[in-house]
Order: C-alpha cells, then sequence, then structure tokens
C-alpha cells in the first residue's frame, strides 16, 4: 500500500531506485531518502531502541534524527548507527536494522519486557556493582543487549580524501538566510563557501563554492572549521575539508521540539514539521489521519498543509488556552488539551487526550481517545547554536521561546535567521508532564525518561552536566539534538527552579558523528607516515630482509635464509662476523655537519668528554647529558677540518638531538659561530666488521690503505673506492676489528655490491640489527632506550671516567645533586643465568630472592636479553641497584607475564674481549 | 590547530611547530656557582597560569628557529611571536 501521492515532490519519478532494508526490496524515487521511501512504503517500525529495545519509527526529517538509526551497506563497507533521514537513495542501497534479536519485529528483549526495572538513571552506577566478581558477567550482557550498530571488522575498501581551503567567508546553512548573507558577500567580491546538509540542486549565485550534503561538525582554533561532505555512491565517498574561513555566518535554522509525555516514542509519533517535510518533498503521507499536538502557533499551518495533501486531521490538541480562534481549519481543536497516553505496539493507533486543570496537570477522568495513525507533534523550536556555542559563545534562556538563544557576539562569528532565534513562533507553554507511570522519553536515542531525570534530582544532582553524565541525556551520537531543552526543562521542574537558572551542558564537536574513515583520509596504511630507506633499501629488500622499524626507518631485522628459524638466522651472521667478516646498513645513524670558529668549544660544551684536543683525521666517542644530568645521546664526532666537524647520532634521535644543538646554539650561547647542517640523507653508510674486515677492503679498487699505520682505531681517511669519493672512519661498536665506508647517497647501492664482491671469497655476512644487538650486548654496549632510559646518568653506565673535571658542559651541575649521587643508583652490570642455559626474559624485575613479596625492595630490571652464539650462552645487560659493588651474586629475574623466575649471577657487562685488543688489531 | 606567526615564514599551523617549554625560563650564565635552588628552579619548577602564557616553541618543519610565543592557556589566542632571545612583542 504506497504513501505516495501521485504527483508532487521534489523527486524524479522518472528515475525509479530499487533499495532493500532488513533484506526486504522496496521502490523509490532518485531524490529521496531511505526515511521518505520507508515510509511511502508504509515501513513505520525501522529500529529497537538502545536500552529497552522498543519500536522505534522515523521521528524528523533531518541530521537531528535520534530514532531512525541504520546499518548502511554491508560487509566491509557497513556503516552503523547512520540517520535514514540523512541516506540519500541509490539504486540498490542496502540497509539493515540494529539492535534486534532474532528481528526487527520479534525481539527478544522486548519480549522477555525485563530490561525496564534493572536500567534506571545510572543503573551501571549501582544496579551492577554488586557483588563486584559477577560484573564482567553483567557487562557482557548489557553490552550485547544495550547497544547501537555493530562495526564492520575488516578493513573499509572505500576511498576518503582530506582537502585544506581558506575563504573568506563561510555561511553555514543554504536557507533564506543563509543564502542572502551568502548572496551579498559575493556581489562585494569575497571568497565565499556556502555549505549545507541538504542535496538541493538549487543553483548558486556566481562567486559561491556551494558544498551540498555537507556538514560542518567542528569549529577550532584561529577559524578552522572541519566540514565533512557526503559523496554516497562516488570516489571518495566522503571529503573532510579543513576550512580557514575569516569569517562566518551562522545560518543553521532551528530544530523542531518534541513534547513529553507517556509513550511518545511510537513509530508513527513525528515532529510537525517532518511530517509536513515528507509531504512537500517527497510527496509522501506520512500517517492516513493525524492528530497534532503543540504548545506553539506553528502547528496550525502544519494541520492545514496536511490536511490539503490529502492526510485527515482529526484534532489539533493546543496545551494553552488562551489562542486567536484560526479561519479555516475544519478539525477538531482542543485547546488547553494534552496528550497523556498513545497505544499501539509496532505502529501508533490511537491517543489519549484530556484537559488540563489551573496546574497545567492532566484531568484523567475527562481523558479521551482518538484513532490515529500519526501523531504530529510541536513542542517549539530549539536554534542550532552548536557551533556557536563551540566557539565559545553564550546562550541565554528566552522564556517567550522556551528556549537558549545566543546572547553575545564572538568576534568572527555572526549569528543570522531562526538559529539565532528570528522568526520562530513562540512557544507559550512549557512541557506539561501527564503524571503517568508510562514511560515518558525526553531522549529517544539514549532512552532517557522524565523519571530518570527527576530521580537524579531526588538522588541530589543539582548540576545540569552531573544530570548529563547521570542519566546519559543528550550523549548519544545526536548529541541531544532534539532533547536537551526538553531535559532542561523537566530538571527546572524537579529543581523547582526557572529553566534559565538550570543551565546548559557544553557543546563540543562533533555535530554528528564523523566517521573515522573521513577524519583519516588517505593518511592510512603505508601512508600513514612516510618510510625513510636507506640507498640500499631495495638490495635488503631483494635479498629476504625481514624488516623492523626504528622510527620512520625500515631497517633490515635480519636476513633468513630457506629453512632456518629467525634465532637460527641471527646466530649464524653473529657467528660468521666474529669469526671472519659482516657488514650492516648504518645510513640510518643521524649525521649532522658543524662549521664554524668555535665548534671545538661548542662540542665541548655539549658532550662530557673533551674535544678541544681532537686532531685533524681523528674521531672521537662523545657521550652528552641533558641539563638534568642524564646521558641523552651517544657517538662519535669526526675532525674533518680545521672548522669542519662530523657529527653521528643515534638513529631515534637525530632529529631531537639536532633540535637540541639548535636550542644551545640560538637561546643559552648565541655568541658560539657554529652552523649545523642535517646530512643524515646525502651518505650511505656501512660498517664492514670482523677479524677479516681488513683483508675485505684491501680486495677493493681503491687508492687507500687500511693497514694500522695508515688508518690506526678512532682515525679516519678519505679516497676512492671503485672510483667512488669514500670516507672510511676505523670506528667499531661490534668490538671488533671494523670500518664505517661513507659514500654519497646516490652511490650507497654501488657501494653495498662492492663491498659484497670484495668479500665473496672471505664469506662476507649481511646482518640485521638482531645480531647488532647481540653483538653490542656481548661488548656491554648501551643504547638509548633500554639502557639509558632517560633516568641513567653517565656513571650508572660504567662511563664516570669519561666525565672531564676540566671543564663546563650541559649537564654537568646536575652532577652533584642528591638525587644523582646516592650509592643505591642502578649500574650497568652483565648477568648470566645460573644454570648456563635458562634464557633471561627481557624486561624482567630483578628481586633479591626467588619468593615475590608485596611490599619488597627492587635490585632493578634486566634491560636487554639475548642468546650469545659465541659463548653459547644466555646473557643480558640489566640496571642494578649499587649493580657494580654485587659481582657474583646471585639474583634473580621474575617475569609474571609468563611465570617465569630466573635465578641469574651479576657479571661485568663486558662479555667478549673485555681490554678492546681486537678492535686495535 | 592555532596558527603562529613566524617572523621568517608567516602564519603557519601549529603542527609545523615543537613546543619547547616555559620562555620566561633562563639558564644559570655560570651553572657552577648556581645553588642547587637555584638550579632545581631551573630544570623542573615552572607555573601553569591561566590565560597569558610566554613559551618556546620551534619552527622544524619550517625555519627551524626557536621561537617566543606568547600565548593565551585558555583561549588558544596567539598574541605574538618573537625570535626566542628578542623581549616580547
Amino acid at each position: 500500500m504506497s504513501f505516495r501521492l501521485p504527483t508532487g515532490g521534489k523527486i524524479d519519478r522518472q528515475r525509479p531506485l530499487s533499495f532493500s532494508f532488513d533484506g526486504k526490496t522496496y521502490r523509490g524515487f532518485h531524490g529521496d531518502t531511505l526515511a521518505s521511501a520507508l515510509l511511502a512504503n508504509g515501513v513505520r517500525l525501522v529500529g529497537r531502541s538502545f536500552k529497552y529495545h522498543r519500536p522505534r519509527g522515523i521521528f524528523s526529517a533531518g541530521s537531528e534524527e535520534p530514532s531512525a538509526l541504520v546499518t548502511l551497506g554491508k560487509g566491509a563497507r557497513a556503516e552503523p548507527n547512520i540517520r535514514a533521514t540523512q541516506i540519500e537513495l541509490h539504486d540498490g542501497l542496502v540497509a539493515h536494522s540494529q539492535n534486534n534479536w532474532p528481528s526487527l519485529r520479534w525481539d527478544l528483549a522486548q519480549a522477555l519486557g525485563w530490561l525496564g526495572r534493572f536500567l534506571p538513571a545510572g543503573f551501571y552506577y549501582k544496579t551492577f556493582m554488586w557483588p563486584a566478581n559477577l560484573w564482567p558477567r553483567y557487562e557482557s550482557i548489557i553490552r550485547h543487549m544495550a547497544g547501537m550498530g555493530e562495526s564492520p571488522t575488516v578493513p573499509d575498501p572505500d576511498v576518503y580524501e582530506k582537502c585544506h581551503a581558506h575563504c573568506d567567508l563561510l555561511v553555514i546553512g543554504a536557507g533564506p538566510a543563509g543564502r542572502a548573507a551568502a548572496e551579498e558577500a559575493a556581489r562585494k567580491g569575497q571568497n565565499v563557501w556556502l555549505a549545507d546538509e541538504g542535496g538541493s540542486e538549487e543553483t548558486v549565485a556566481d562567486g559561491i563554492t556551494m558544498l551540498r550534503r555537507t556538514t560542518v561538525f567542528g569549529k577550532y582554533d584561529d577559524h578552522l572549521y572541519g566540514l565533512v561532505q557526503r559523496r554516497e555512491g562516488e570516489k571518495p565517498r566522503q571529503v573532510l575539508w579543513l576550512l580557514r574561513a575569516q569569517s562566518v555566518v551562522l545560518a543553521s535554522g532551528a530544530i523542531e521540539r518534541p513534547l513529553v509525555f507517556a509513550n511518545n516514542d511510537r513509530p508513527g509519533i513525528m515532529l510537525a514539521g517532518a511530517a509536513v517535510g515528507y509531504l512537500r518533498d517527497y510527496a509522501v503521507q506520512a500517517g492516513r489521519r493525524a492528530v497534532i499536538v503543540t504548545n506553539n502557533d506553528s502547528a496550525y499551518d502544519a494541520a492545514a498543509i496536511l490536511a490539503a495533501g490529502g492526510i485527515e486531521v482529526a484534532a489539533i490538541i493546543d496545551h494553552r488556552h488562551m489562542v486567536e480562534r484560526r479561519d479555516g481549519m475544519d478539525c477538531e481543536i482542543l485547546y488547553n488539551h494534552a496528550v497523556i497516553d498513545t497505544s499501539g505496539g509496532r505502529a501508533l493507533t490511537g491517543v489519549t487526550i484530556a484537559p488540563l486543570d489551573v496546574n497545567g496537570d492532566a484531568v484523567p477522568q475527562s481523558e479521551r481517545r482518538i484513532d490515529c495513525d500519526l501523531l504530529c507533534v510541536s513542542g517549539g523550536f530549539t536554534p542550532s547554536v552548536h557551533l556557536y556555542s563551540q566557539a565559545g559563545g553564550k546562550l541565554i534562556f528566552r522564556e517567550d521561546l522556551q528556549s537558549l538563544v545566543p546572547n553575545s557576539a564572538i568576534p568572527g562569528m555572526t549569528v543570522t535567521g531562526a538559529a539565532n532565534g528570528e522568526f520562530i513562533p513562540g512557544a507559550g507553554a512549557p512541557i506539561a508532564l501527564s503524571g503517568s507511570r508510562a514511560k515518558q522519553f525526553i531522549d529517544l536515542q539514549n532512552d532517557v525518561t522524565a523519571a530518570d531525570v527527576e530521580l537524579a534530582a531526588r538522588e541530589g544532582y543539582r548540576s545540569v552536566e552531573h544530570v548529563k553524565r547521570y542519566t546519559t541525556l543528550g550523549m548519544g551520537t545526536d548529541q541531544g539534538k532534539t532533547s536537551n531543552v526538553n531535559g532542561i526543562a523537566v530538571l527546572a521542574g524537579a529543581l523547582g527552579k526557572p529553566p534559565a537558572e538550570v543551565g546548559v551542558t557544553t557543546y563540543r564537536p562533533p555535530y554528528t558523528p564523523v566517521t573515522i574513515g573521513a577524519l583519516a583520509g588517505r593518511d592510512s596504511g603505508m601512508f600513514l607516515a612516510p618510510t625513510r630507506r636507506t640507498p640500499m633499501q631495495d638490495w635488503h629488500e631483494d635479498n629476504g630482509a625481514v624488516f623492523t622499524p626504528a622510527g620512520l626507518w625500515q631497517r633490515p631485522h635480519y636476513y633468513p635464509r630457506a629453512g632456518e628459524t629467525p634465532v637460527e638466522a641471527v646466530n649464524r651472521e653473529v657467528l660468521a662476523m666474529r669469526q671472519g667478516v659482516g657488514i650492516v646498513d648504518v645510513s640510518t645513524l643521524g649525521r649532522i655537519d658543524l662549521h664554524g670558529p668555535d665548534v671545538t668549544e661548542f662540542l665541548n660544551r655539549v658532550y662530557i668528554n673533551g674535544f678541544k684536543t681532537l686532531a685533524l683525521g681523528m674521531c672521537r666517542y662523545g657521550v652528552m647529558l641533558r641539563d638534568d644530568g642524564r646521558v641523552f645521546d651517544d657517538g662519535t664526532v669526526a675532525r674533518m677540518g680545521d672548522e669542519h666537524f662530523i657529527m653521528t647520532t643515534t638513529t631515534a634521535n637525530a632529529g631531537p638531538v639536532m633540535a637540541h644543538l639548535e636550542y644551545y646554539l640560538q637561546i643559552v650561547w648565541p655568541e658560539l659561530r657554529v652552523h649545523l647542517a642535517s646530512i643524515t640523507d646525502q651518505w650511505a653508510v656501512a660498517a664492514v666488521a670482523g677479524p677479516q674486515s681488513r683483508d675485505l677492503l684491501d680486495n677493493l679498487d681503491s687508492n687507500m690503505e687500511f693497514a694500522n699505520q695508515a688508518i690506526p682505531f678512532m682515525a679516519w681517511r678519505d679516497g676512492r673506492i671503485g672510483g667512488i669519493p669514500a670516507q672510511v672512519f676505523r670506528i667499531s661498536f661490534s668490538g671488533e676489528l671494523a670500518y664505517e665506508v661513507a659514500v654519497p647517497a646516490d652511490h650507497g647501492h654501488a657501494m653495498w655490491e662492492m663491498l659484497l664482491a670484495a668479500g665473496e671469497e672471505l664469506g662476507v655476512m649481511p646482518y640485521g640489527t638482531e645480531a647488532l644487538t647481540t653483538l653490542r650486548t656481548e661488548k656491554g654496549h648501551f643504547v638509548m632506550g633500554p639502557e639509558a632510559d632517560g633516568r641513567a646518568t653517565a656513571d650508572d653506565l660504567g662511563l664516570g671516567g669519561m666525565l672531564s673535571s676540566k671543564k663546563d658542559f650541559i649537564g654537568r651541575r646536575s652532577l652533584d645533586l642528591p638525587a644523582l649521587t646516592p650509592n643505591d643508583r642502578l649500574n650497568l652490570v652483565g648477568l648470566e643465568p645460573r644454570d648456563g642455559a635458562s634464557a633471561i626474559p627481557p624486561g624482567a624485575i630483578i628481586l633479591g630472592s626467588a619468593e615475590a613479596n608485596p611490599g619488597m625492595e627492587k635490585a632493578g630490571h634486566v634491560a636487554t636479553a639475548v642468546y650469545s652464539a659465541n659463548l653459547e650462552k644466555p646473557i643480558a645487560l640489566a640496571m642494578v641497584s649499587n649493580g657494580r659493588q654485587r659481582m657474583g651474586e646471585t639474583l634473580w629475574a621474575h617475569s609474571p607475564l609468563d611465570n617465569r623466575i630466573v635465578a641469574v649471577t651479576v657479571t661485568e657487562p663486558v662479555f667478549i674481549d673485555p681490554k678492546g685488543e681486537r678492535l686495535r688489531a | 590547530m592555532f596558527l603562529i606567526p613566524c617572523p621568517h615564514c608567516g602564519p603557519r599551523a601549529m603542527n609545523e611547530f615543537s613546543y619547547g617549554g616555559d620562555a620566561t625560563v633562563t639558564r644559570p650564565a655560570a651553572p657552577g656557582e648556581a645553588s642547587d635552588g637555584e638550579w632545581i628552579e631551573y630544570l623542573y619548577l615552572r607555573d601553569n597560569p591561566k590565560g597569558g602564557h610566554e613559551e618556546l616553541w620551534q619552527h622544524i618543519h619550517g625555519c627551524r628557529r626557536w621561537l617566543r610565543v606568547s600565548r593565551d592557556a585558555v583561549s588558544h589566542d596567539v598574541l605574538g611571536c618573537v625570535e626566542a632571545t628578542e623581549a616580547p612583542s
């Protein structure tokens, strides 16, 4: 049975569409919304309510819709909680109802009817709190029973876009007031943008950029506005606009308010303006026989329009008793009456009305029933001031409108039209409650009733903000667009205060929910952040490297061979390097070029050790602190010329070190003449390490010598390798004879291949960061993070001897502070399992006993734990209280995560070649 | 996402900058002569004023200069921006 009139509306009858709702196929027209098409097909029941699973229908015709939320699309494209009133119909559209089981028509939770008793206001604070150990079970049941749509569990295949733009004027709302403002500004030559939630194809004047189907959802600092544009069926599906608007005209109109009475939520109960809209815009009768209940004049116009559209208007129920007689209305008009109850199951069948006594209370003995399938409610209008309030504008309660309107001007924003309370017909009487025990809903989306608000007031809640949180009033996805003012009115009644004194809750973005896809735009997956690639990255990928992230870099973790486990691969890499030669890509280390006459003085102040004596052609290891005395970074500095140095930093700290150096040069010591430049990306660097590393370099086609006399430990030389200009640094992280070969980045891949070719006969082994970790752990080298964790001092890490006493440096003053001097500080030590075999759990807490008791003193923690293939046993580096004085002591590493307790022996941190003879070989 | 009027690059969105803390804190010129109290004041003690705040921002994705920004910590209004070593505008 169709509710569509044969003519009229703004739909295109030449373009019929087919769509499905809950698996059933229906017909509609181009220009319909899902809501208008469902109404045209006589579908009244579209969802079940949040808490009580009550049948719900279509309540409004716009973005304020609290009830008709559906899941749009299916599978990966499913999007839950979308307002049917804003979904433009397209051919093949698929939508489903929500929050029902087993079906929308036969919902078990409602049939049981037990939910209402258990879910009063604040139920989650009290009802289910005892006994506490059952809460997880209650919670799982409540989560299942009370809720909204479900998110898809697979990635969204649609494309979303993000755009940035600037304009002189943004007009929000393309109604009469908005259009007038936009056209006037455009005539003056301003760059005007006009955004409207609707899809009207009406043309706009030149100079106006029109965004249709677009919601301005948020106002942010410095005139930044967030807009989301819906483009259903197109690509990209939604566009997020970040628009800087020098000024804004807010012409967002007003939203009609419901009235509060018993069972005011049945399908068939609808805002009067929405019923008019469905008739006018879609030629859809929202019902056959209507009753209109109102407290203001606008409903009389609505009644006339509905009657002209063929809907039988049975009666107008007006809360007021002093209203001018309306001519031309041939329906019954009952002044000083109210609706006190409704009837019907899955659709409205009738209303019960009663006269009001002098107190505004219904007189029950005089009640009367009127049959109808449509009840139009009109409780006045609420200006849509959300963006004004987000911008910090203050609202005032106007008695004549029974509503909150803007009260103060705010820079850069003008509120006009109905949003400013202009042209809104008066709403005479405040809300009348029927006194019934049946549910009188204020917030249809969150199932908050007048009784809930009154309960909150009885329980002592006074602030509207607290009542909101306690009852969840206005906290649904509709942000209480149709419920906030009624909530304030009911709370005011319960507190015995005028509504103006109750105040208003804070408005926050977004105005309507914004899908995460739109906020992310294209910034997902590999586009979430840029990936930094070294010049040798292609080779690593081609040779099967498994990668691990290091900041924005992806570094080779290890290079597994066919059939190898990760552990076997790492052990192979570690053994090959210590016994022969290995190479590792260290291009990711930060490189900073320092130029200027004061560089040595600057380095002397930056590092804990002296740099004035660093000779040309030599490198020096340095440690830098923050001013609070904690280790900040370490690396080497090479002197390239009289006034020219190159500093290396750790991979992760390259950016922070640069900012740190710039801070001291720009703010603390601006008199120092030093220029800094980051040159990390300009160089490709490979470390060649192992007892046969010199043999490898000797095999190269180069003009350089690599013997001790030519390039001693901690020296650097430049020359050419295979025709490529190269710098070779005799430095070692692994503790073996080692060289770092640096070439301009463009030659990195070629250099890497040349090193591999020169090492082929030696069995050169490329190794990754996991082998690097094992190698440095064997040598007791700390790194930033596990050991130097932002708390450790140089002395804690065993570097006390490096601290120069001849100069001041960043952080030195802090070393004397009481907190940095006690002898129970955590020291860097080594650990071995007492049984020589048990793996030491990384991150484990170290205690002085195998028993863990509450309150017992912690001895430290395991920082880095590896299996040393060279020593054929697990080893670890740990930070242990007063650890250097506890060599040989047995402690216990507790790992509650995997229930392991491992007895360990405290050792010196250096496990291999403690005298450092190998690296000078 | 407020704007910072960088004296070198013009008005730029705040996500081009990195926050560097209270700009009114000065490092003792001779740390060795500072008392423990003075040094701890410099290292750790900060006011958390409601309203006007002088603060350091580094334009890390621009000129890389350390800047002194006068900002209202309540409204986020940026009232001025100069080189870190200059007096507030």
